[in-house]
């Protein structure tokens, strides 16, 4: 399930992974950075703010300056001047990206609309725990189907544009690893999922974290997994289908990310909840509130704070040890 | 059962100065209990009518005059969450003259003045049409066009986001009667504050008038080409549009939604959305006739034609309606047409009537749905 992109900056995993809730208000980044004993210079990556990227003075006032940002943003702009072949190419991509996304929505809505009708239906008990199963497996399908095209588009992408091997991305690539090289922690916030996605890609920030503690939240948090799942169970046009939006750098796999669950999960509505988790299961969907923490390291998983994980009878609890050593991350 | 209602209290036995003054003192009026609404009037007259637009309900309602006072009212059932715009007739010496209602404080606007209007229980008027400090204001600009297909200038307002950018590449919006939705609908704050709240993407809105709608709205070749092969390819040429149906919309309302429908329906694969807000979408099933008289005609004629050979003119169409005006018929009528097309439909019925703020209360759900924000995407 590992993102697929171009490496050229060599493999090898990090030293922690740490998952943390919205650092907005109430940010408990400095307590996690110095409770993986991490003492040494933090590379930020506020990439997901697009072009406020380096509006980050609260984030280095929290860090006491001991930080560098990325600037992962601002990079991918100067490469797509430097290189308006790949800029015209990467346009296309999400073009095509996006129709592929509502495409697989319209699908989505009606196997979904499809699930609610079946399970409105008097039948006998059995029948329908078999026809609600049905359900479940069609939209499985659909978000695997989904998955595998969007990869193929990737592949054909980097096949034919070679991004890795691009002079612009190159330079930007010797200038990045040279500054994480400095650092011991990365430090990936929030933002837009999908432009954080693709900048972390572009750069190859997976392979940069080798060895490195990596803190994520929000959007970062949710780029770290296998497959990232888009959500909000009340957006303004109506009730919400959570969509899988693409695979994520798989640095932690086997879990669903779902920031902010206070604004964006109904966790009052049994068949939402369960219909979550029973989708995307085995993996686990581990709900992160503000203040919550979940991390791994060589030496094991650490205590989770204010985790809560999705249960397939509908309700919530916090993270239990066995889910969260269920959980898989990418460590040496 | 019914529950008793303040104004039974001064019912009860003789009412005086001072009880009517008791009774009066420190309410708001209309007074909303529960889902029945007691209006009242104060003054001399022979007669006081409650004069509204709901359809299918006797329009003029009279209000009895409590014995020995000035005072009159009527109890009417609104059911929760409606809107409805009223005014009072006040009859005096064998005329009458219609007045809005001075104890209520809720107003309506529209160009042809303003009404009063009862808010049902629960409903609240959105917060996203107000005035949002936070949300960065976008900007308006005039425009002017000399259309060749029309034969003449026609004006209007472009709209661009706040953090509007030349390097970036914007979805359309063409709004029909542009200045009455900015003026009586909110429209850019409404715009402002969507944007801000990431309920819809950053998109560049053409706000366009036609000084003479009745006849350039319902089927007009002439306004379809100005607005297809005139104001939008001269906005793309200007502004960084993106070039694809599906990153344009046509909205409108009563006329005007009429004029975006078959505008997309002469320019199929051109106009990717459509936002029709209590579209005059009338026809007959029988002859060709209808109760609504000749400016409707042409309306009915193509609807008509295209309720017997219905083809899908857009990808989704937005369609919303009051319940209290007449039109809910024809436009809960179209709805399933266009859904069997193909396009994807979703039609929103609201406790209100043919209004402008009827048509700015569902503006976030039309807009949202066609042209859904980043809201899906950021998490910070």
């Amino acid at each position: 399930m590992k993102r697929r992109t171009e490496s050229v900056t060599g493999g090898g995993a990090p030293r922690a992974v740490v998952l943390l809730g919205a650092q907005r208000f109430d940010p408990t980044l400095r307590d996690a950075i110095s409770d993986f004993g991490v003492k040494g210079k933090i590379a930020t990556i506020t990439a997901g703010w697009q072009e406020r990227e380096t509006d980050d003075a609260d984030l280095v006032e929290h860090l006491e300056g001991r930080c560098v940002n990325l600037r992962l943003h601002a990079r991918a702009e100067e490469v797509f001047k430097a290189d308006p072949e790949l800029h015209e190419a990467h346009r296309t991509r999400q073009a095509l990206l996006r129709q592929r996304q509502d495409f697989y929505r319209i699908r989505l809505e009606h196997a979904l609309d499809t699930e609610l009708v079946i399970s409105q239906r008097a039948a006998p008990e059995a029948m329908l725990e078999e026809e609600e199963r049905a359900s479940v497996d069609a939209i499985r399908e659909l978000d695997q189907r989904h998955l595998e095209r969007c990869e193929r588009d990737r592949r054909q992408f980097d096949d034919t544009i070679r991004p890795a091997r691009r002079a612009a991305v190159v330079r930007q690539r010797a200038e990045l690893a040279a500054i994480v090289s400095e650092c011991e922690g990365i430090a990936i916030a929030g933002g837009h999922v999908a432009s954080l996605l693709n900048r972390l890609a572009l750069f190859d920030i997976g392979a940069l974290a080798a060895n490195k503690v990596v803190f994520a939240w929000c959007a970062g948090a949710m780029a770290l997994a296998e497959r990232v799942v888009l959500f909000h169970d009340s957006p303004p046009q109506g009730p919400g289908a959570a969509e899988v939006l693409d695979r994520g750098l798989g640095l932690v796999t086997n879990a669903v990310v779902l920031p902010q669950p206070e604004f964006r999960l109904r966790l009052d509505d049994r068949a939402r909840v369960a219909l979550m988790a029973r989708r995307f299961a085995p993996a686990h969907c581990i709900a992160l509130p503000a203040r919550a923490r979940v991390g791994w390291s060589r030496g094991g998983p650490s205590a989770p704070y204010g985790v809560l994980e999705l249960r397939d009878d509908g309700t919530y609890q916090t993270l239990q040890s066995h889910s969260q050593a269920a959980i898989k991350v990418r460590l040496p | 059962m019914t529950h008793r209602l303040a104004i039974h209290d001064l019912l009860d036995g003789r009412a005086t100065p001072d009880r009517v003054h008791a009774f009066l003192e420190g309410k708001s009026f209309p007074l909303v209990e529960g889902p029945r609404v007691t209006v009242v009037w104060r003054g001399e007259a022979d007669g006081v009518n409650l004069r509204h637009w709901i359809y299918g309900l006797e329009s003029s309602n009279a209000l009895s005059r409590i014995p020995g006072t000035d005072l009159w009212y009527i109890v009417v059932e609104i059911p929760p969450c409606s809107r409805v715009e009223y005014k009072l007739e006040i009859h005096r010496g064998g005329t009458g003259h219609w007045i809005e209602d001075p104890w209520n404080p809720y107003r309506a606007r529209d160009p042809f003045g303003a009404n009063s209007v009862i808010q049902g229980e629960g409903y609240e008027i959105p917060a996203w049409t107000r005035l949002d400090p936070e949300a960065r204001p976008g900007t308006l600009e005039p425009f002017r066009f000399e259309s060749k297909a029309l034969g003449g200038p026609r004006s209007g307002h472009i709209y661009l986001p706040a953090r509007f950018r030349r390097s970036r590449l914007y979805p359309l919006l063409v709004v029909h009667d542009g200045s009455d939705y900015l003026k009586y609908a909110a429209m850019k704050t409404v715009l402002d504050n969507l944007i801000h709240r990431l309920e819809v993407p950053d998109m560049i809105v053409c706000f366009t008038d036609s000084p003479d709608r009745l006849r350039e709205y319902p089927n007009h070749e002439g306004h379809a080409k100005f607005v297809s092969e005139e104001l939008m390819p001269d906005l793309t040429r200007r502004l960084p549009l993106l070039d694809n149906a599906q990153a344009r919309c046509l909205m409108g309302a009563s006329f005007g939604a009429v004029a975006a429908f078959t505008i997309a329906h002469r320019y199929p694969g051109v106009w990717g959305r459509l936002l029709l807000q209590s579209g005059s979408f009338a026809f007959t099933d029988i002859g060709t006739r209808n109760r609504r008289g000749p400016l409707f005609d042409p309306i009915v004629e193509f609807v008509n034609q295209y309720r017997e050979a219905p083809i899908a003119v857009a990808e989704r169409v937005f369609m919303s309606c009051g319940v209290y005006e007449s039109l809910i018929y024809e436009n809960r009528s179209l709805a399933p047409i266009l859904d069997a097309t193909g396009m994807q439909v979703r039609f929103v019925e609201a406790r209100d009537g043919h209004n402008w703020e009827n048509w700015r209360d569902r503006l976030r759900e039309g807009m949202s749905w066609l042209f859904p924000g980043p809201i899906m995407f950021i998490y910070e």
